[in-house]
């Protein structure tokens, strides 16, 4: 008969945390690898998705640790079926924009203008090629653990980091 | 050259970026209910005992926690007890919510709500199914209750199952008292069972 609750003898056990805590840890790294990785347009789609998928799959765990590591696994294979899927429906366009090389340093383009220069360029990327590049230069990820992310080696994912990034240069340039 | 040369991260400013997962991840709760994929909705509640925090399965109410208990062990006895797949929701609770605001405006005397008993265990089974039965405006004793369970030597252990009562108000084990009429505990704290008697006329406001 004490003042508060007293729930008893803790029962079962749950090897990862609440999943609303999962989300709110990694919504804002996955999102931001999405806008990059498929575009804004359909990074939300995405992000829906992803996370539906680790929803599904989230009672079967028994890990919790590097689930960080394991949602933006999902996130990549999302940005590379989403990107072949567009590959398939894709109509080809005559032109592409030039860079806007002029204006670009005094005002920055508002994040979400994807005829930008940069965006056209991050678009033509094979999927692999893209989603490394994304990986190591907007979440600043190590090399092992982009080939951890992607299901390759090391050396493939070093690959296509420098194979993307050497791309982007080209067009950007 | 290195990766500020190509600066891709202003692609995707860490603050937008932010603002627009919360956004999406607020939206999530509504695809997973959609999918069967939402196993636990919780949400928050203003009530004139201070907000309260309910979980809700598809079975029904399993949960209420006062404001001053600890979310995070809460959430992590849902976690362990029914399953991970928790999200806040509040389109799950609305039932619940309704319920409970009739209740506090003095509208509403019984709960329809259809509750989710996965989390009451052993013989606090036996004693809450006999509190539920105490109807609004009256009161028991843990003697009492002792006996209708067919136990009456068992106070102390009726008193330590109602105080391990996961839905409180909606299963009213503020309803039960002390044989000589002192209030007794309360999963919420003393102050709250006195409201809660006090809604009801038991006690003179």
């Amino acid at each position: 008969m004490s003042a508060a609750r007293s729930w008893g003898p803790a029962r079962g056990r749950s090897p990862v945390p609440p999943f609303g805590a999962f989300l709110e840890a990694n919504r804002a790294a996955v999102y931001r690898f999405l806008t990059v990785a498929v575009g804004p347009a359909d990074a939300d789609d995405c992000f829906q998705e992803t996370f539906l998928s680790a929803l599904r799959a989230y009672p079967r765990l028994t890990d919790g640790s590097k689930l960080d590591r394991w949602v933006l696994t999902i996130a990549s294979r999302k940005a590379i079926d989403h990107h072949r899927a567009r590959g398939r429906r894709a109509v080809p366009v005559d032109e592409v924009p030039e860079p806007r090389a002029t204006s670009r340093a005094a005002a920055l383009p508002e994040p979400t203008d994807t005829r930008d220069a940069v965006w056209e360029a991050v678009r033509s990327l094979p999927p692999r090629q893209r989603v490394a590049v994304v990986h190591r230069h907007v979440l600043d990820r190590p090399y092992a653990e982009i080939a951890e992310l992607m299901g390759c080696s090391e050396a493939t994912a070093r690959a296509n980091v420098y194979q993307g990034t050497k791309r982007l240069r080209e067009l950007i340039a | 050259m290195t990766s500020t040369d190509l600066n891709l991260k202003r692609l995707a400013p860490a603050v937008e970026a932010d603002r627009r997962a919360r956004t999406a991840a607020d939206r999530l709760a509504e695809a997973a209910a959609a999918h069967d994929l939402l196993d636990v909705a919780v949400t928050r509640l203003d009530s004139p005992i201070g907000e309260l925090f309910v979980a809700v399965t598809p079975r029904g109410l399993a949960c209420v926690a006062f404001e001053d208990e600890d979310r995070d062990e809460v959430m992590a006895r849902l976690a362990r007890e029914l399953s991970p797949r928790i999200l806040e929701h509040a389109a799950a609770t609305d039932t619940v919510r309704r319920e409970l605001d009739e209740y506090f405006a003095g509208e509403r005397r019984r709960f329809d709500v259809r509750l989710d008993r996965r989390l009451i265990h052993g013989i606090a089974r036996d004693v809450l199914a006999a509190t539920a039965r105490v109807p609004f405006g009256r009161t028991t004793t843990y003697g009492e209750l002792a006996g209708k369970i067919g136990n009456p030597k068992a106070a102390r252990a009726v008193g330590n199952a109602l105080g391990s009562n996961p839905i409180p108000i909606v299963v009213p084990c503020h309803r039960v008292l002390r044989s000589g009429g002192a209030l007794g505990g309360y999963a919420g704290g003393p102050d709250r069972k006195e409201r809660l008697l006090r809604l009801e006329g038991v006690l003179a406001v």
